[in-house]
């Protein structure tokens, strides 16, 4: 199978690489570009862990085709830490003990993410509807829940 | 994996591409991609379009043409498009509806397909290089259809008329147990004097209810009135079992779902 060069940018920095065509984003950025921070849950497009933020918007990268994505602006939970500090979402997802496994945490926090940068104060009920792409098997997605309104309440305080 | 893909700027030639065996058409991938992660070895090359005009949204006088590319984000978002945004909204989650296209809701399988349902229930003219279809007319055709569908045309309805219903057990988001869709006329004193409802679920493709559509008319919205018509909805269904709910689950709680949907 020929390969297809595909050229983006992930969290700031340039990345091109060989993949083969029809090659899905998630995999490409494990296994090719080596960004592990999206995981493949159910490749089906249901669960939500390997949810990414394509030119502003959450996307599902199992199915997306990484030859579609030349040119993107690729944003994934690796890139949110500035230099060993958390980024507030993180700092929220372990203060209010949001993660269990783990697994789901990633995509969760690019679903939070995308919320948050549109709405900085969000209702719970826009945080539920935000994150119902998202599914996770261990916390009852209460402590998320109250980790994405901490974030916000967080980020609110350090713009005033 | 052994999936190749094409680009293609124009629908012409993707469409002589798309003849090829195993060619199959992509538009938001949520169901190619998905398909071909879970082993579907039917496919090995797909065919896109990059040709801006399939992701555009035209309201005039009414109407609007949705271009087979448009979101279902885009229309949830879109202020002159209120009336189908609950049906856009109720595909998927938020990852989902930046990518599911509308011309892809309309070949997907139950329980899949709520968009397609409403827009059974508006009459929407499907629109291909080919020409014009109703919908109706596509929909019973689309396994063996092979032209690319390029927009969607549908009336836009006044809101009092038009009303959508998907039901799922997770909340707020989940697979659909059924979704329904009803387009109602009705006289001043609330009498209907046209119906034409469609049902998500209750085949492999959105069906209309026929024979509820038939007793509905004449009849007021009143528990009385709309029992004859929830008697018949059932009338020619032949639902879908999957893990969500089985056949016959949804064809015993589709009655009560119409009735809520009718006594809003």
């Amino acid at each position: 199978m020929a390969k297809v060069p595909v050229q983006f940018t992930l969290n700031g920095s340039e990345k091109a690489e060989f993949v083969e065509s029809g090659t899905t984003l998630l995999n490409a950025l494990r296994d090719k570009i080596g960004d592990t921070s999206p995981k493949g849950g159910c490749h089906q497009g249901t669960c939500g862990a390997c949810s990414v933020i394509i030119d502003g918007e959450l996307r599902l990268s199992c199915l997306t085709l990484a030859e579609t994505c030349g040119g993107a602006d690729i944003r994934t939970t690796a890139g949110l830490a500035e230099g060993g500090v958390l980024h507030p979402l993180q700092r929220a997802f372990l203060d209010a003990f949001a993660t269990q496994c783990g697994f789901c945490t990633p995509g969760m926090i690019m679903a939070a993410k995308v919320l948050l940068d549109r709405t900085p104060n969000p209702s719970r009920e826009d945080v539920v509807e935000a994150l119902s792409g998202n599914i996770c098997r261990c916390t009852g997605y209460e402590p998320i829940i109250q980790a994405v309104l901490l974030a916000a309440r967080a980020n609110s305080q350090n713009a005033a | 994996m052994s999936l190749a893909l094409q680009t293609y700027s124009s629908v012409k030639d993707a469409n002589a591409a798309l003849q090829a065996a195993g060619a199959r058409y992509i538009g938001g991938g949520t169901l190619v991609v998905r398909a071909a992660n879970e082993g579907d070895i039917s496919v090995s090359s797909l065919v896109r379009v990059t040709d801006p005009g399939l992701s555009r949204i035209a309201v005039s006088g009414g109407k609007v043409r949705l271009g087979a590319s448009v979101t279902m984000a885009a229309i949830a978002r879109h202020p002159e498009l209120a009336a189908l945004a609950p049906a856009a909204r109720a595909v998927g989650g938020p990852a989902i509806r930046n990518m599911a296209t509308v011309g892809g809701n309309l070949f997907a399988p139950s329980p899949y397909g709520d968009f397609a349902v409403a827009l059974l229930a508006l009459d929407a003219t499907i629109v291909t290089e080919e020409g014009e279809l109703p919908i109706e007319t596509f929909l019973a055709g689309r396994d063996t259809s092979r032209a690319i569908v390029t927009a969607v045309e549908v009336a836009l309805p006044e809101a009092e008329s038009f009303r959508f219903l998907k039901v799922s057990r997770v909340k707020p988001k989940g697979v659909s147990v059924l979704s329904i869709a009803a387009l109602l006329r009705r006289r001043e004193d609330g009498t209907v004097t046209a119906a034409r409802i469609a049902l998500g679920c209750m085949a492999d493709r959105p069906i209309r209810a026929l024979a509820a559509e038939k007793a509905l008319l004449g009849c007021k919205l009143t528990v009385q009135e709309i029992a004859p018509a929830l008697m018949t909805s059932s009338e020619g269904i032949a639902p879908i079992t999957d893990p969500i709910a089985s056949a016959w689950y949804r064809a015993e709680v589709l009655p009560v779902h119409l009735g809520r949907l009718l006594l809003v």
